[in-house]
C-alpha cells in the first residue's frame, strides 16, 4: 500500500465527478434554449445520484467482480461485499481496493450522461430514468467488464484502452448516434444548428472537464508515478493541439475562429488522447490532437449537416467520432517505452496491436449500437420516450420539472 | 400608415419572418415579452410552493407598414404563426401618425419601406 498512491487515485475521483457535474452539465446547458437547460442540469445531476447508488449496489461487481466464461462479472462483491481496505493486486496493488472501486465509479456516471448531448431537448423523464439505468447495467457494465476486468475477454485479446477511448466515449458516442435516429429531430430543426442559449455556459463546462480530465486520464495510472506524469502531459498537450487546430480550421473555412469551435475541439481533443494518454509520448500526443481537430470537425459541421440527423450537441460527432479515432491512434502510437505494461503500435513494428484497437472498435460499436435499439425499444414501449410535441415547444424544464432557469420579470 | 403588433408563439418566429420576407416586408422590432390570453400558464413549483399558472413567454412584433401592405402582412403572420390551438397568438393593427428615418431625416411613407 502506497500513500502517495492512494491520496492521487482519491483527488483523481472528486476531480472526474467534477466532469460531469458541473462540468460537462454547463458544457451542453449552455448549448441548449433557454427553456431547456434546467432538464440537462437535472439528467446530469441526476445520473451522477443513480449510477453512484447501482455501482456500490451490483453495478461495480458486475463490472469488475469475479469473472463468468470472459463476460461480466458476477454478484460476489455486490453491496460492496469485500471491496475494502486490502488492495486487490488485479487491479491496483497499491492503493485499497475500495479507492479502486469509488474511482470507477465516477466513470460509470459520465458515460451515460455524455448520451445526454443526443436526446437533449426532447425526452420524457421517466424515460430518461429507465434508459439510464438499463444503457449503465447492460452496455457500460457488461463492455467495461470485457476491456478493463480481470478475465474479460477482450482484455484477454490485449487491447488497450487507458482512461476509457472505447468504454466511455465510443460506447457512449455510438448509443447516442442511434438515439438521436430513433427519436428523430427536435421540433423545428432543419439542418443546422438551434443557437446556444449561453456560450459561457458551455466555455466554463469544457474548461472544467479539460480540468476534471487529469483525474480521468493521469488518474487512470492508478499511481502517482511516471506513467501518470506521461498521461497529464499527453493529455494537455493533444488537448490545446485540438483546440487550437479546431479554431483555425473555422478561421480559414468561415472567416472567423469562435470560442465555441475552441471548446469544441478542445474536448475532442481531450476525448482522443483518452485511450491513449497513458501509451504515447507528447509529441505523438500533439499529432494525435491535431487529427481529431480535423477530423471531428468534418463530423460535424459537414457530414451531419448532410445528412441531417440531429444529433443535437454532438454526444456522436465528438465522442463517438474522436473516440474512435483515439482507439486506433493508440494502436498506431503506443510504445512500450513509454509503458512497459502496454505494448508497441503500427508506427514501432507491432501490425497486430493495430488489428487488434480495429477490431475492439468493431465490438464496441456493434454491441452499443444492438443493445441501444433493444433498450429504446423497451423504453418507448413501457413509457413513450419522447415527451408530446406541445410540451418540447413550451420545453422540458415547465412541462418535466415544472421550473423555470430565468425570470423574465421578478 | 399603419402600425401592426403581432403576439405570437416564440417557436413561430422563423416561420413568420420567412413568410414577411416572402412578401417584401422586411423591416420590424422583435420583443421577448410574457403574457397570458385563453391558454393557461403552467404551474411552477419551488421547494414544494406550488405557484399556479405563470405567465407565458411570447415573442412581439413591431412592423410599421404602408396602407397597401397591411392586408398581406396580416395574411403572412397568419400563415406563419397558426396552428388553430390556443396560444397563437393575436395581432393588433392601428393608425400610425408619423414615422422618421432619422439617418436620411425622411417622413411619413418614404420612412417606412
Amino acid at each position: 500500500m502506497n500513500s502517495g498512491d492512494t491520496a492521487w487515485v482519491l483527488m483523481s475521483t472528486a476531480l472526474v465527478l467534477l466532469m460531469t457535474m458541473p462540468g460537462l452539465a454547463f458544457f451542453y446547458g449552455g448549448l441548449v434554449r433557454r427553456k431547456n437547460v434546467l432538464s440537462i442540469l437535472m439528467q446530469c445531476f441526476i445520473i451522477l445520484c443513480v449510477i453512484s447508488l447501482q455501482w456500490v449496489l451490483f453495478g461495480y461487481s458486475l463490472a469488475f467482480g469475479p469473472d463468468f466464461h470472459g463476460l461480466i462479472g458476477n454478484l460476489n462483491w455486490a453491496g460492496l461485499n469485500g471491496v475494502g481496505a486490502l488492495p486487490n493486486p488485479n487491479y491496483a496493488a497499491t492503493i485499497p481496493h475500495s479507492v479502486f472501486m469509488v474511482f470507477q465509479m465516477m466513470f460509470a456516471v459520465i458515460t451515460p450522461a455524455l448520451i445526454i448531448g443526443a436526446y437533449a431537448e426532447r425526452v420524457k423523464f421517466p424515460a430518461f430514468l429507465l434508459f439510464t439505468i438499463l444503457w449503465a447495467t447492460f452496455v457500460y457494465d457488461p463492455l467495461a467488464h470485457w476491456v478493463w476486468g480481470t478475465g474479460g475477454w477482450l482484455k484477454n485479446l490485449g487491447a488497450l484502452d487507458f482512461a476509457g477511448g472505447i468504454v466511455v466515449h465510443v460506447s457512449s458516442g455510438v448509443s447516442a448516434l442511434v438515439l438521436a435516429l430513433l427519436l428523430g429531430k427536435r421540433v423545428g430543426y432543419n439542418h443546422k444548428p438551434i443557437r446556444p442559449h449561453n456560450l459561457p455556459f458551455t466555455v466554463l463546462g469544457a474548461a472544467l472537464l479539460w480540468f476534471g480530465w487529469f483525474g480521468f486520464n493521469a488518474g487512470s495510472a492508478l499511481a502517482a508515478d511516471g506513467i501518470a506524469a506521461n498521461a497529464f502531459i499527453a493529455t494537455n498537450t493533444a488537448t490545446a493541439a485540438a483546440g487550437l487546430t479546431w479554431a483555425v480550421i473555422e478561421w480559414w473555412h468561415n472567416g472567423t475562429p469562435t470560442i465555441l469551435g475552441a471548446a469544441t475541439g478542445a474536448v475532442a481533443g481531450l476525448v482522443a488522447i483518452t485511450p491513449a494518454c497513458g501509451f504515447v509520448n507528447p509529441m505523438n500526443a500533439l499529432f494525435i490532437g491535431i487529427a481529431v481537430a480535423f477530423i471531428c470537425y468534418l463530423a460535424v459541421a459537414v457530414i451531419k449537416a448532410k445528412l441531417g440527423y440531429d444529433d443535437s450537441l454532438d454526444a456522436f460527432g465528438v465522442h463517438g467520432v474522436g473516440g474512435t479515432w483515439g482507439t486506433i491512434a493508440t494502436g498506431i502510437f503506443a510504445e512500450k517505452a513509454v509503458n512497459a505494461a502496454g505494448n508497441n503500435g503500427l508506427f514501432f513494428g507491432n501490425v497486430h496491436q493495430f488489428l487488434v484497437q480495429g477490431f475492439l472498435v468493431v465490438v464496441a460499436v456493434g454491441f452499443a449500437a444492438i443493445m441501444t435499439i433493444i433498450i429504446f425499444k423497451i423504453v418507448d414501449a413501457l413509457i413513450g420516450m419522447r415527451v408530446e410535441e406541445k410540451n418540447e415547444i413550451v420545453g422540458l424544464d415547465l412541462t418535466q420539472q415544472s421550473e423555470a432557469a430565468y425570470t423574465v420579470i421578478e | 400608415m399603419k402600425l401592426i403588433i403581432a403576439i405570437i408563439q416564440p417557436h413561430k418566429l422563423d416561420s413568420v419572418k420567412a413568410a414577411l420576407e416572402d412578401i417584401d416586408v422586411n423591416l420590424m422590432t422583435v420583443t421577448n415579452v410574457l403574457g397570458q390570453g385563453r391558454q393557461k400558464g403552467l404551474t411552477e413549483i419551488y421547494r414544494g410552493a406550488k405557484e399556479a399558472g405563470g405567465l407565458l413567454t411570447k415573442v412581439r412584433l413591431d412592423i410599421a407598414v404602408n396602407e397597401d401592405f397591411v392586408e398581406p402582412t396580416i395574411k403572412a403572420i397568419t400563415k406563419g404563426a397558426h396552428t388553430g390551438d390556443v396560444g397563437d397568438g393575436k395581432i393588433f393593427v392601428v393608425d400610425l401618425a408619423e414615422c422618421v428615418r432619422i439617418s436620411s431625416t425622411e417622413r411619413g411613407e418614404k420612412a417606412i419601406g
